[in-house]
């Protein structure tokens, strides 16, 4: 077999493999998960709050709850700054400028969520708990530390689309008048708009599904928050919480929170890879 | 689960061939065959998973199979690192699970000692048990905090959610911010079997999943009520009497103090052989210090 062959079906294999553990992961998971939800009920587990898995209540709804509710405080913090980060980066920066500021925001990715999470439970969580009241520990709490983390992801993304708009637009709508803003804000924006949801999307599936900043932050208690200094349990966290020590139809209910994570993130990337697409 | 990784390095180190290093330095191609042999030999230590420790011991040197508690797994770690170190010939796999689950390892014959932080219930009784050490579970507030003492009901009712503000035990109103330990947590099984009855721990509660945690928490937050094991508390919390006893380490040992669990190997028959060896390291002067030193009390 000649070398260009063989390296080849070589990389073929790499290729594919990525693809397979991606569907082992699918298919372990639901093998796992899927029993409990037999048992209990797709009604049951999603609709019932009630959460004691080792004396055999296994309603998830209030870890569902909690994770829309953290991941929309996220989206509502970090969303409007990552955007304007972004919009400022690619229109109005001067080149040295955005020289220094990207490669910074970039670093921003490359943290360790342990990281975040240490530094909100040493810094942000006495903050709110002094000033604000409650335990600290909060939604809160878990929603400022993740739309901190969702920012490199919101800006990188949304530069990649406002700079894909041709510059001919931009000339096209100076030479009629327009002020730089509204070039920004009525041509370019529209223009970018597939690739700035697209943005949001991704930030909202890093915001969904991360866990080790979260359980550091939020508290985990399992009751549906009423105020924003509740203390709340994601999915994930429940799932990190308490793996370790799960057996039987406790574990199966853990995997079965992770098909239900599954699927909400899988509707997110697809959702933004159609919206990407329609461009 | 957490466990793994030091298990697998362990054993990779134990089956060390000569020439492994050197393959490694060598040519690409012997290292790239060692790689998948390691792949392929943690692939299937992974799917063994728990209850596997049967399978990957090799003909020469029997190893002893410990699994049950994940609040016994770290000392029971210890213990047996210690011991290897000492007698190199013998292997022991220390594994969690949980009490139930090393009890019915134990009973199926499947692990050579269960640990169980529980006391053993009806059918498990048959079973041989072996106390190895007393283990308090203290409650905690923060050192400004002037309560010192709580009934075995007031506690409850706090941990149930009925008593949810401070003022209710006599103190400056304030919410009670309560802190729990995970489901599956074998602190807090033992904590709901001493002090909750049939009831369960309120929903409020905020939950953390470990005993450094909860006491970070405490130690940083004037209004908390936690518990930990009784061997973590340091200056920086409180611990409260219950019923006016509190946990010291001789309270623990006579059992006057309520909250108290005892620490136990468990065994289908009376152990034998290098089974019976580990135990009475383990029940030997040396063994109980070690787990003094972790913070229990010793049995003996």
């Amino acid at each position: 077999m000649d070398r260009g062959k063989f390296v080849e079906r070589v990389l073929f294999l790499l290729a594919l493999s990525s693809i397979s553990s991606l569907v082992i992961i699918t298919i372990f998971i639901f093998e796992e998960g899927l029993p409990l939800i037999f048992h209990t009920g797709l009604k049951d587990f999603i609709f019932s709050s009630h959460w004691a898995p080792t004396k055999g209540h296994f309603g998830i709804a209030a870890m569902i709850i909690s994770s829309i509710l953290v991941t929309l405080g996220a989206m509502v913090l970090g969303v409007p700054l990552g955007l304007a980060c972004a919009i400022v980066l690619a229109e109005f920066c001067s080149e040295r400028l955005r020289g220094l500021l990207k490669p910074t925001l970039e670093l921003l990715a490359g943290i360790p969520s342990v990281v975040y999470g240490f530094l909100g439970v040493i810094w942000l969580v006495p903050l709110i708990r002094n000033y604000l009241g409650g335990p600290g520990l909060s939604l809160l709490a878990a929603a400022v530390i993740l739309g901190i983390m969702i920012l490199p992801t919101v800006i990188s993304i949304s530069i990649d689309a406002l700079t894909a708009v041709p510059d001919v637009y931009r000339d096209g709508s100076i030479a009629l008048g327009a002020t730089q803003w509204q070039t920004v804000h009525r041509v370019v924006l529209p223009a970018a708009s597939s690739g700035i949801i697209t943005a949001v999307i991704l930030g909202m599936g890093r915001a969904v599904g991360e866990t080790m900043a979260v359980i550091m932050v939020a508290g985990n208690a399992l009751k549906i928050p009423t105020s924003i200094l509740d203390p709340v349990r994601t999915l994930t966290s429940n799932i990190a919480l308490e793996l370790g020590y799960a057996a039987g139809r406790h574990r199966e209910a853990l995997f079965a929170t992770g098909i239900v994570l599954f699927v909400i993130i899988m509707i997110l990337n697809l959702s933004a890879t159609l919206l990407a697409r329609r461009k | 689960m957490s466990c793994f990784p030091a298990k697998i390095i362990a054993a990779l180190k134990r089956r060390q061939r000569p020439g492994f290093e050197a393959g490694l330095r060598g040519s690409f191609w012997p290292a790239g065959k060692l790689l998948r042999a390691g792949i392929l030999l943690l692939s299937v230590l992974l799917f063994l998973g728990p209850g596997g420790c049967r399978g990957k011991t090799d003909s020469t040197s029997p190893a002893i199979c410990v699994a049950g508690s994940t609040s016994v797994q770290p000392f029971a770690e210890k213990l047996a690192e210690v011991y290897m170190e000492q007698h190199s010939r013998t292997r022991i796999d220390v594994q969690g699970g949980g009490s139930s689950a090393g009890i019915f390892a134990a009973q199926q014959g499947a692990a050579d000692l269960g640990a169980s932080s529980r006391e053993l219930v009806q059918a498990e009784k048959a079973l041989h048990e072996i106390p190895i050490a007393w283990d308090g579970i203290a409650v905690i507030v923060h050192p400004s905090n002037p309560l010192n003492n709580l009934t075995l009901k007031q506690l409850r009712r706090i941990f149930q959610g009925r008593i949810t503000n401070w003022r209710d035990l006599g103190l400056p109103p304030h919410a009670i911010d309560l802190i729990s330990r995970e489901e599956g947590s074998g602190t807090r099984e033992a904590f709901e079997h001493l002090a909750m009855g049939k009831t369960e721990v309120s929903h409020g509660a905020l939950v953390q999943d470990s005993n450094g945690a909860v006491r970070e928490i405490v130690a940083g937050d004037p209004y908390s009520l936690g518990y930990i094991s009784a061997g973590l508390v340091d200056n920086r919390v409180k611990a409260v009497a219950i019923d006016g006893i509190l946990p010291t380490r001789e309270n623990i040992k006579t059992q006057k103090y309520k909250l108290v669990r005892r620490f136990l190997l468990v065994s289908r028959k009376t152990p034998s052989g290098q089974c019976r060896a580990f135990v009475d390291f383990i029940l030997s002067p040396q063994g109980q210090r070690l787990l003094e030193a972790e913070g229990l009390v010793g049995v003996k």
